[in-house]
């Protein structure tokens, strides 16, 4: 049986949401504060660290990391407006990429599944 | 905490600090230039111990299997025992063949190792003194074209080895040099594609040797240089360049004059702002950004934003120790 990552077309379709998605989120001024780095390129494999989470594919996190990852961002005022931007970019993205409605709102839920832990909850 | 032997010397490492800062905080003489992870000047070998990945992600695989590791970007987990890289390992020596004042302040050196380096243009080397001072230039000329390693050497203030080269480095002595390095370089998938290259002072050496590249490869989608400097005298390949886009049409050449202000300041507004309203929608760009790293960093966000793909957008911040001197 295939899992959800290979569905939806595995790495490449990464590589292919990663570049969409992370433009939007640098373009939202209500959340790029969030995002702002000397060093986009590392932001850049962060964000395609948590897409790969996202699409169900292999990955390193675990709830504790979430949390401790996004505590300095909490405490600089992180909300659930802001997740939920981030995940109406997320959700945007992979409709443009013409991903099928059943496969986002998988992908929707396992976004939503972080949310305790990135709003440190 | 864990405990760094360098040499056999126990330095205590604090929690997230790096190796070289531990090394330095104990006022050990480690080599370091950008404190960035970018040039390579810090590389370590580490004889016992485990190395995080993140120290070693990007050097070239037999480096990482030979135990090198880049000490400004390393937070050991647990005790290791470094030392400093074996020179006949990673260095070789060069010759000066010919040194040419371009500017007042930049002067092109030209080198000719025994055995040919093989290399992109564009890419960067590093350049060892003799008492141990190391510093990164990058690579203007072409190795297809060229039968030496031509660098741009600018002048920093106080700078400890631009100032030597530039004034006590003579034709047939020689100098150890290290790489290449980076990803700098022309690697266009079509010869169509249309390639942005904006540099600021000597930021123009790795961009003459991609855009010559190109020109070699028979490229013949526009290519847009943007060269910011100082002054008129500091645009060091003026007539070179204009020579070069009256020659090939499918080159353009703008200069910019900063002024006297900060160079860097002026560029990452104005230089910026030119090249990008002139060019304002970048989807499908090759782009390369070599030069002071205001401008280099906050160019390469506005770059992304109108719509170069990440993987399309090279960098060369020429981050200098100086700049971090406390």
């Amino acid at each position: 049986m295939s899992t959800l990552f290979d569905k939806i077309g595995g790495e490449a379709a990464v590589n292919a949401a990663v570049d969409i998605f992370y433009r939007k989120v640098l373009a939202d001024d209500s959340i790029n504060h969030f995002f702002e780095t000397t060093d986009m390129a590392a932001q850049h494999a962060k964000q395609k660290s948590f897409l790969t989470m996202a699409f169900g594919g292999p990955n390193n996190y675990s709830g504790e990391d979430m949390r401790s990852a996004h505590a300095p961002l909490v405490a600089k005022g992180l909300n659930e407006d802001h997740f939920n931007a981030v995940a109406g970019h997320l959700q945007s993205t992979l409709q443009e990429l013409s991903v099928a409605d059943e496969l986002i709102a998988e992908v929707m839920n396992i976004a939503a599944s972080t949310k305790d832990d990135v709003l440190n909850r | 905490m864990p405990t760094i032997y360098f040499n056999e010397q126990a330095v205590e490492c604090a929690e997230n600090e790096s190796v070289l800062d531990a090394l330095i905080r104990h006022k050990i003489d480690a080599p370091y230039s950008c404190q960035a992870g970018i040039c390579q000047t810090c590389m370590l070998r580490c004889s016992e111990g485990e190395i995080p990945a993140d120290a070693q992600s990007e050097l070239k695989p037999n480096l990482r299997t030979l135990g090198y590791f880049l000490s400004c970007q390393c937070k050991p987990k647990s005790d290791m025992h470094v030392e400093l890289p074996d020179s006949k390992q990673l260095y070789v020596s060069a010759r000066l063949l010919e040194k040419t004042a371009l500017s007042p302040t930049v002067t092109r050196l030209r080198l000719q190792t025994a055995t040919p380096m093989y290399y992109h243009a564009g890419q960067f080397i590093n350049l060892k003194r003799d008492d141990g001072v190391i510093r990164s230039y990058s690579l203007a000329s072409l190795p297809s074209e060229d039968a030496f390693l031509e660098l741009h050497v600018k002048r920093m203030p106080g700078g400890d080895l631009s100032n030597w080269l530039a004034d006590h480095f003579e034709v047939n002595a020689n100098i150890d040099i290290e790489g290449p390095v980076g990803d700098c370089f022309y690697s266009c998938e079509s010869t169509e594609q249309p390639i942005l290259l904006v540099g600021s002072s000597t930021g123009l050496a790795p961009l003459i040797g991609v855009v010559r590249d190109a020109l070699h490869r028979q490229h013949t989608g526009p290519i847009k240089i943007y060269h910011g400097a100082f002054n008129q005298l500091e645009l060091y390949l003026h007539q070179q360049l204009t020579e070069l886009a009256a020659q090939a049409p499918n080159v353009e050449y703008h200069s910019i004059i900063t002024g006297e202000m900060q160079e860097e300041v002026v560029l990452k507004g104005k230089g910026c702002d030119q090249a990008l309203s002139e060019n304002p929608d970048l989807k499908g760009w090759k782009v390369y950004l070599c030069g002071a790293p205001a401008m280099v960093k906050s160019l390469q966000q506005r770059v992304y934003l109108s719509g170069t793909a990440m993987q399309d957008i090279h960098t060369d911040p020429f981050e200098t120790r100086d700049m971090h001197k406390v």
